[in-house]
């Protein structure tokens, strides 16, 4: 269970907001973030990941506190090690597709595996400059799960591929997350995109 | 004509740029993160030596590395270490002048890497050396490569700061930007050519290496 108690002041096109979200999440569910553009959905992610650090709140992930802002608790991105799908992808230029994955994990097997199921075999000396945009955002989604993240952010990280890939690989995906048990938390503005992935949602208005 | 001041140069070229690798990339590096009004000012100071004319900075330097002085008597008691017209002085005054050239295009080059990058590497619990060395600097490699033929370079070339505190010591301080004007000044203008020539193909070599080396890069070495 990931239990999430933030509250956070942030700065939108209409003026200061204060963004308040409370909720649990159940072990190895797939939860849908919704709502308005410039809600602070993003910051929302970056909180958990430990990116941000909101003014109040308390974050505990399976029994372990990662944030307690009045007991002053806050481990750093490094210790919460949480799977992160970028929304610009953050692929690292100076290596390729095999590379990114090595970078996060030393398990071959794993490697071999998560390029397989992101169809990325033949690509796996390039480097992100030479592929497509959805090629750049499947590696971005492996190169998460290749360090067996216990929670899963995923910023819009559908938006790049056609209905086809992203059924293959939300089919794919659904088995290596139960497989890890990992909880993961995408946030996506067309409802199409989750379908049949996400199997709850939060409103953040 | 007398090889020593083109060895000089290149030797105090090359030890200023080591030296301003060591400390420029990590003061780049800090200065590319988020501002503060003393970065700001750290920055204005570190800038000086780019608008500065060469002779004010070599002026302060020699007053400031002279034994009349606290500094420079405080180096004279305690390392037995005099800067004023010797080659270690060079070298310090060099680092001081050059340092714009080794900070500016890195800091510039790190604070427009998306940090994302970074970020990205920090969420797959790598340190933020680990991530300095195999994420950030990787991918500032032209710019990196631009600082430090600038500052190698830009050593090579100095002369007002290295004549006022060098002076022109035969075979410690005489560099070959004083060995062309030596002999200008003698009217020598064959060996003021060989110096310069050499001067210029030394450089023109160096730029042609970086050029070639960042050919793929999207925007030029030295831009």
């Amino acid at each position: 269970m990931i239990s999430i108690n933030i509250q956070k002041n942030i700065k939108t096109y209409k003026g200061r907001y204060r963004l308040t979200v409370a909720d649990s999440f159940p072990a190895g569910s797939v939860t849908k973030v919704y709502g308005p553009s410039g809600i602070g959905k993003t910051t929302f992610l970056r909180i958990i990941a430990g990116l941000s650090t909101p003014e109040q709140g308390k974050i505990v992930v399976h029994g372990q506190t990662w944030l307690d802002t009045a007991a002053g608790i806050n481990m750093s991105p490094q210790e919460r090690k949480a799977g992160f799908v970028f929304q610009d992808y953050a692929l690292f230029p100076n290596m390729t597709v095999r590379e990114h994955l090595q970078y996060a994990s030393t398990d071959e097997l794993l490697i071999s595996r998560l390029l397989t199921m992101g169809r990325m075999e033949s690509f796996d000396s390039h480097k992100p400059q030479h592929l497509s945009g959805g090629q750049q955002q499947r590696l971005a989604i492996l190169r998460a799960l290749a360090q067996r993240p216990k929670l899963l952010l995923m910023d819009e990280a559908f938006s790049a591929l056609d209905d086809e890939l992203r059924e293959d690989l939300i089919t794919d995906l659904k088995i290596i997350l139960k497989e890890f048990e990992t909880t993961t938390i995408i946030v996506s503005h067309h409802a199409q995109e989750t379908l049949g992935f996400a199997d709850r949602s939060l409103k953040i208005d | 004509m007398e090889w020593t001041p083109i060895w000089l140069s290149l030797k105090l070229a090359a030890i200023t740029t080591m030296i301003l690798m060591l400390i420029g990339i990590p003061l780049a590096y800090w200065l590319s993160r988020r501002s503060s009004w003393l970065k700001v000012v750290i920055e204005a100071i570190l800038t000086m030596p780019l608008v500065l004319p060469p002779s004010v900075l070599g002026f302060y330097l020699l007053l400031s590395f002279s034994p009349n002085s606290f500094f420079g008597r405080w180096l004279l008691e305690y390392f037995n270490l005099s800067l004023v017209f010797s080659f270690e002085g060079l070298v310090v005054a060099s680092v001081i002048y050059s340092l714009p050239f080794m900070v500016s295009p890195v800091k510039s080059a790190l604070a427009h890497l998306p940090a994302s990058l970074a970020e990205a590497s920090y969420t797959m619990g790598k340190s933020k050396l680990h991530t300095f060395y195999r994420v950030q600097l990787p991918n500032i490699k032209s710019s990196l490569w631009t600082a430090i033929v600038l500052t190698f370079a830009h050593t090579l070339g100095e002369f007002g700061v290295v004549l006022m505190i060098g002076g022109r010591l035969e075979g410690s301080t005489k560099v070959a930007s004083i060995a062309i004007y030596d002999a200008v000044d003698n009217n020598q203008y064959h060996e003021a050519n060989m110096y310069s020539l050499i001067l210029f193909a030394i450089t023109f070599v160096i730029v042609i290496l970086v050029f070639v080396f960042n050919k793929n890069a999207m925007r030029g070495p030295l831009e």
